[in-house]
């Protein structure tokens, strides 16, 4: 029978021929990653032992560098954690900091056709490299961690065939915006990528999508691989990998085609991307306070890059703030060499170290009450990213930069 | 047999509204009391011992956050969904929170009936109207751990972490 590749993947690693939809299955994992909010006092455990070290990476992203004493607490306690164990993949505060989903596509440790946990929800990023990889509770992380293994209830999968090419303006996020406005949540569901669209986008773009799964509920999002997946991959690890491709006669609950050039620039309204986005048109003029880039879904050079593009010899309006978070300091690096980095801080945008920071209502960008913030990262729920009286709708980093040069929500496009 | 009184809530309930961001890394303590304060003010001071919450589609969505551990920790017996989000079903077993899917459950129940919930059977009950429904079975593996208190108590026995000091909070 059959398989897609979320089956494929979870049937080879729990040593099965295959599976189905509706199975509970228990798998070895192949990666565990371990964040700086693994190790804060109130949430903890004392850990004896851990199975693989050097199938583990521990990167601090949360709470970067340490705003107050108990996350410097936390990362001292990690820090000892690693050292105990001989965990080798430590992306501590520095040069190798990052979001932990980017670290993970930087450094090649999110393998093709293996599974891989961390204790965050947005790590369905790494379905990007056609990885079996899931978000998963912190006790979920510690099992994984010590015994090697984890365990899946195998759901059904809504597979999208990806046509044609986006038009100028137009960006992976707004590709997520429509798929999120038109079939909502995929709660239980695994969303598959594929179809001769695929190419076009780049991989930091399949990571925007992969990443915002976890928006819509879905268990695991997956892309086919290719030649540019299997090139990144090369470049970036020794480690062997044996990538997964879907059945011809794999069974899908649905399947849709995504026609590309037919997507424009939407905007999520406040509260949820769930059938909530509009064309811009239809809340062009609303009136912003903060304007945020960043995240592990907007965080890449390619969004860093088309801010640029859209604030170059503009400046940001009066009584806006427009925070840049970029998703590494690989990233950041590579803006500075490229020249981005001096054209956004010539517009007045202010860029910060990389972290999740404002994303979550952490750091470095918090809300206040009854304020209206337009972002390109993973949420708007009510209250996320401050006060619970803070609105935020959700675009694209273009129409982000754009809107932070107008002082008001609008067209990338219409910028004068 | 569960039998406790009703909460009702609606579709894409987050774990955000259940864990604050101010709260992230608080105490389990300090979160419980957080519990919906923006979509819901002073529910956690009405909510008693043994109610439960009955929830509409896709619960849970958002963050790997405790979400269940807190709706634990606030007294709630069990609660039901017409569907769950993965992650925080996932935290509500290893946690040993009781969160099930039951499609229909939200037309069964107007908020302060009474729920008659019976795991071995699967089934529950509307005790005003006496209507009833299947609820979605979980794999025995699941439901024994979160029957009996979450994931880290097996961990202990295992001697892969060290045992836990309090038991009444995790």
């Amino acid at each position: 029978m059959g398989m897609t590749i979320a089956e494929a993947i979870l049937a080879r690693a729990s040593g099965r021929a295959a599976v189905s939809p509706g199975d509970f299955v228990v798998v070895n994992v192949d990666t565990v990653v371990m964040l700086d909010t693994s190790f804060f006092k109130t949430l903890r455990k004392e850990v004896l032992k851990v199975h693989a070290p050097e199938n583990v990476a521990v990167i601090y992203d949360h709470v970067v560098p340490a705003p107050d004493q108990a996350a410097a607490e936390a990362h001292h306690y990690g820090r000892e954690f690693v050292k105990k164990f001989g965990i080798k993949r430590f992306h501590d505060v520095g040069p190798d900091q990052g979001i932990s989903h980017a670290v993970v596509a930087d450094k090649g440790y999110a393998l093709p056709g293996t599974v891989l946990v961390c204790s965050d929800s947005h790590t369905c990023a790494s379905g990007a490299f056609n990885t079996a990889a899931r978000g998963i509770g912190y006790p979920d992380m510690i099992y994984a961690l010590t015994t090697g293994k984890t365990w899946f209830q195998v759901g059904e999968t809504v597979r999208y065939d990806l046509v044609g090419k986006l038009r100028p303006g137009v960006s992976a996020k707004d590709v997520f915006l429509h798929i999120a406005n038109r079939f909502g949540e995929h709660a239980g569901q695994n969303i598959e990528y594929g179809g001769p669209g695929m190419s076009t986008l780049s991989m930091n773009a399949r990571r925007t999508m992969a990443a915002m799964g976890a928006e819509l509920s879905a268990e695991f999002v997956t892309f086919e691989p290719d030649e540019l997946l299997i090139n990144y991959m090369r470049e970036r690890t020794d480690r062997s990998f044996v990538p997964v491709v879907a059945s011809p006669d794999a069974k899908y609950r649905a399947r849709h085609t995504i026609d590309l050039d037919q997507l424009e620039p939407l905007v999520a309204l406040p509260d949820t991307v769930i059938n909530n986005s509009r064309p811009i048109s239809e809340v062009e003029g609303e009136k912003i306070d903060q304007a945020f880039i960043g995240s592990c879904a907007n965080g890449t050079l390619d969004d860093l890059s088309e801010a640029a593009r859209v604030v170059a010899g503009k400046h940001v309006a009066p009584g806006v703030r427009f925070l840049i978070t970029p998703s590494s300091q690989a990233v950041l690096q590579a803006a500075a060499k490229a020249g981005y980095l001096q054209t956004l801080i010539a517009a007045g945008a202010v860029v910060t170290p990389a972290t999740c920071g404002a994303c979550y209502g952490g750091h470095m960008g918090v809300l206040g009450p009854n304020e209206t913030c337009i972002t390109a990262s993973t949420r708007n729920f009510k209250g996320r990213m401050g006060d619970n009286t803070a609105r935020i709708f959700m675009a694209s980093p273009a129409t982000v930069a754009a809107s932070a040069i107008a002082g008001k929500i609008i067209h990338p496009g219409a910028l004068q | 047999m569960i039998r406790g009184k009703v909460w009702t809530f609606g579709d894409n309930i987050n774990t955000d509204l259940m864990v604050p961001s101010e709260v992230t890394y608080a105490s389990p303590e300090a979160q419980a009391r957080a519990v919906f304060q923006a979509n819901r003010p002073g529910w956690v001071n009405e909510v008693q011992r043994g109610d439960v919450l009955i929830g509409g589609r896709n619960f849970g969505m958002g963050s790997s956050r405790p979400a269940a551990r807190s709706l634990k920790n606030v007294g709630l017996s069990c609660m039901l969904a017409e569907s769950l989000n993965g992650l925080f079903f996932r935290n509500a077993v290893n946690f040993g929170f009781v969160a099930m899917e039951c499609p229909g459950i939200h037309e069964l129940f107007a908020e302060g009936q009474v729920a008659q919930v019976d795991i071995d059977n699967w089934l529950v009950t509307n005790e005003q109207t006496g209507t009833s429904l299947p609820i979605t079975p979980i794999p025995v593996e699941l439901r024994s751990l979160m029957m009996e208190g979450g994931v880290f108590s097996l961990l202990e026995k295992l001697g892969l972490i060290e045992p836990g000091k309090a038991k009444a909070k995790q």
